[in-house]
């Protein structure tokens, strides 16, 4: 007698806890031959609030740890990737890629992981500034993490896309709520199970399944979301997103046509579209010296 | 109204409870060949030398004594992992090797900490807690470059240099190689490193990390030896660059030996940094700042505040606390966890410490050390202060390399600024005041590469660390740390 395969019941990923949508309702992901092979979540506007609420909350402790520590958590989170690797090739298959691309998708993801963790120390030095202003102060300009982003993560990809978007916002310092892709939501899930065993704190990264056109004016409206980052090519969803931004000033980034599988599309610049920038005035005493700034 | 002090009463009963560090766990061997070429060959002379414990005159172990033959061994292997496979790999790829030594460093910490201390004498609280993870933490941050160089250098094409040649210092062993190989590797080099020949050993459990991280064979090659060893290294024809950290006379004669090449060069020497405390300062800090300063790890710190300069108005009060302080610091076994200043390194530094402590007291200073018996055995030296010093005396012109701090006074800020840039070196300073105006002012006008603010002996992987003037030239750590180990195109 063949043994009977347990089945993994998809749930969402909210406040370093895996809830099942509040709202009960589901939706069916089919492999490439049109079979079932999951029941997903689909995330509802009270799943995003209370994902908000969680994610403000690690906010505050994120974006307080040092950039050592928030670049080895990037970094374990590509350990844990590596070790579960198999995992994820399988899971890319089973929605429709072949067994080289899911390796390709898999290795870039991982390798992106490192190449994000690597800039968490690094990032401040090459885009900050001490500015040589005409008087006697110290005058410098840093950035800092915009706060709590909302993410519409790509469509055509389910883990590279998930990665490349994630890695570069919570780097600085950031937490997120991200909406999985639609159609590929299968390693999103078990991607959420890899953060969570890698030593980031509860709420930096909340994961949702379910519907991008339900969700977006959520998203988009929410006042206590600083930025939100589109990934895709709805004209008319960019423009209510846009539209929906003046509620409470968001900081709007739209992606589209991006090949995430190339490096090209891995940036510092990409950290940064996620930053404030702060400069600080600080005086120089000089006594008896007209005297200068820095 | 005036507050009561209160003091401790430090004769009565205070001895701790020895708290010693395990130290079963440590694996060493009885005898270390030379790591050429990914494998561990034995020295061409035969010939080997002890390394002992300074705390005990014990024997640790044998150390292979390599010469010229071996030196050109290692430079041919570095050569060759240079054109065949480092130079040739992603910078991504890269990366991914030096993340893996940061990571087995870390997973052996413990036993870093317990052979830095056996082998050099240094408090095993400083090597647990300073040396080895600020190590890591060094090739966590260089491997995170190793793919993003054209963003630390825009418009200037960085590229690798070729073979690498390091000799590193006996004060901060493992940390030492770690600032000299993990940019180095980072850039894309390969390296020949010798490490000084009293502290070899955690520079060879690296090499064995480096082994286990599965590096191509003569990325990194370690060859031991003293000196001489060194200058092989130094006038080898197939090195194109040269790092070294030590005495400044060493690293003229270095740049003098190279006069005639295109060698690459980087000089981090010796330093007499001013410690600087004014009237304002909160003073019980700055006394702990005073006391880091110059007594954390024996002063044997390049950067060590081996000059006191305390504003007149406040003098008395710092040097009573000083010395109260300075009573309560435990001289004595580096192993145990309760040990604030620990073995001197060597018999010959020892020398020159007790030379320049002679030298002071006939230069007229007064001089001032803690009551308290030293071990028999081991080599010891107790905290000590120098007041009546004059700005010429040798014990403010000269690095001791000791915990000897000479004391002076300044009034107004200008002469401070004046007292603290009169010497050779410009290694670092700090500055003691609550007013932020007055350390920029200072921070703009002394002539140093690094000035600490109400802190001292602060280091991290992100900081540049180097010297302005006799302290050398380049910089280690951070992005400008980079800069040594490339080329560029303009």
């Amino acid at each position: 007698m063949s043994r009977i395969e347990v089945l993994k019941t998809y749930k969402m990923y909210i406040g370093g806890k895996f809830p099942r949508t509040e709202s009960g309702r589901y939706y069916s992901l089919k492999n490439t031959k049109g079979e079932e092979i999951a029941n997903m979540c689909t995330g509802s506007r009270k799943d995003f609030r209370n994902a908000v609420v969680e994610a403000r909350k690690a906010f505050e402790l994120w974006s307080n740890r040092t950039a050592y520590n928030r670049s080895q958590i990037l970094y374990r989170i590509a350990e844990m990737l590596e070790g579960r690797k198999a995992q994820f090739i399988d899971e890319l298959m089973q929605i429709g890629s072949t067994k080289k691309q899911a390796e390709n998708e898999v290795f870039t993801s991982i390798d992106r992981l490192i190449y994000y963790a690597g800039w968490a120390d690094k990032y401040q030095q090459i885009s900050s500034s001490v500015n040589p202003v005409s008087g006697p102060y110290f005058n410098f300009t840093i950035q800092e993490p915009t706060g709590v982003v909302a993410v519409i993560a790509p469509e055509e990809n389910g883990l590279i896309g998930l990665v490349s978007t994630i890695a570069p916002i919570i780097v600085s310092g950031n937490s997120c709520i991200v909406l999985a892709s639609e159609s590929k939501a299968l390693c999103s899930v078990s991607f959420a199970e890899v953060v969570n065993s890698s030593d980031v704190p509860g709420g930096v990264i909340n994961i949702l399944t379910g519907n991008a056109e339900e969700l977006i004016p959520h998203f988009s409206t929410h006042k206590d979301v600083n930025s939100m980052l589109y990934c895709g090519n709805d004209k008319k969803a960019t423009q209510l997103i846009k539209e929906n931004s003046t509620t409470n000033l968001k900081r709007i980034v739209v992606k589209k046509d991006i090949d995430w599988m190339k490096n090209e599309n891995e940036s510092p610049y990409f950290i940064t579209k996620f930053t404030e920038v702060k400069t600080t005035w600080h005086p120089i005493e000089k006594i008896g010296a007209s005297g200068s700034g820095y | 109204m005036s507050k009561k002090e209160t003091k401790l009463n430090l004769k009565s009963n205070w001895d701790l409870a020895p708290s010693l560090e395990s130290t079963s766990h440590v694996k060493l061997k009885n005898k270390y060949d030379l790591f050429i070429g990914g494998k561990w060959v034995k020295p061409s002379s035969g010939k080997y030398f002890d390394t002992i414990n300074p705390a005990t005159e014990e024997k640790l172990a044998s150390i292979a004594n390599g010469n010229k033959k071996d030196v050109d061994l290692a430079v041919k292997a570095a050569r060759k992992a240079y054109d065949t496979t480092w130079s040739k790999l992603s910078g991504k790829e890269r990366g991914k090797y030096i993340f893996r030594i940061a990571r087995i460093m870390q997973e052996k910490a413990k036993e870093l900490a317990v052979v830095e201390t056996l082998d050099g004498g240094k408090p095993i609280r400083e090597s647990r807690d300073i040396d080895i993870p600020l190590a890591a933490n060094h090739f966590f941050y260089y491997a995170g470059w190793a793919d993003k160089l054209d963003y630390a250098f825009p418009n200037r094409n960085p590229k690798s240099l070729g073979v690498a040649g390091q000799i590193t210092p006996w004060n901060f062993p493992l940390l030492m190689a770690a600032w000299k190989i993990a940019p180095a590797l980072a850039c894309g080099n390969t390296v020949v490193l010798k490490p000084a020949e009293t502290t070899s050993l955690t520079t060879l459990l690296l090499a064995e990390i480096i082994e286990e991280a599965g590096l191509p064979a003569g990325v990194v090659n370690i060859v031991t030896g003293a000196g001489d060893t060194g200058a092989e290294i130094v006038n080898h024809s197939g090195i194109d660059k040269i790092a070294f950290t030590g005495s400044t006379g060493v690293g003229k004669i270095i740049q003098n030996a190279i006069a005639g090449t295109d060698k690459k060069i980087t000089l981090e020497l010796g330093g007499k940094a001013a410690n600087i405390v004014f009237e304002d300062a909160p003073l019980d800090q700055a006394v702990e700042g005073i006391v880091n300063g110059i007594f954390f790890n024996q002063g044997h710190v390049c950067c060590a505040g081996s000059r006191l300069l305390v504003q007149e108005s406040v003098y008395d009060i710092v040097l009573r606390k000083l010395k109260d302080r300075m009573e309560s610091l435990i001289v004595g076994n580096p192993i145990d966890k309760n040990t604030d200043i620990g073995a001197i390194n060597s018999k010959s530094q020892l020398d020159t410490i007790n030379h320049y402590i002679k030298l002071g007291k006939e230069e007229g200073a007064e001089i001032y050390q803690p009551e308290g018996k030293l071990d028999k055995k081991g080599y010891w030296c107790k905290p000590t202060l120098f007041t009546g010093v004059a700005q010429s005396n040798r014990i403010v012109q000269e690095e001791i390399f000791g915990p000897v701090l000479a004391i002076q006074t300044f009034r107004t800020i200008e002469e401070a600024i004046t007292k603290a840039n009169n010497t050779p070196y410009g290694l670092s300073a700090g500055v003691w005041t609550d007013k932020g105006s007055k350390i920029f002012n200072m921070t703009s006008q002394l002539r140093a590469g690094i000035v600490w603010a109400n802190t001292f002996n602060k280091f991290d992987p992100t900081s540049p660390f180097g010297g302005y003037k006799e302290s050398g030239f380049g910089r280690e750590g951070g992005l400008h740390g980079l800069e040594a180990y490339l080329s560029f195109e303009n």
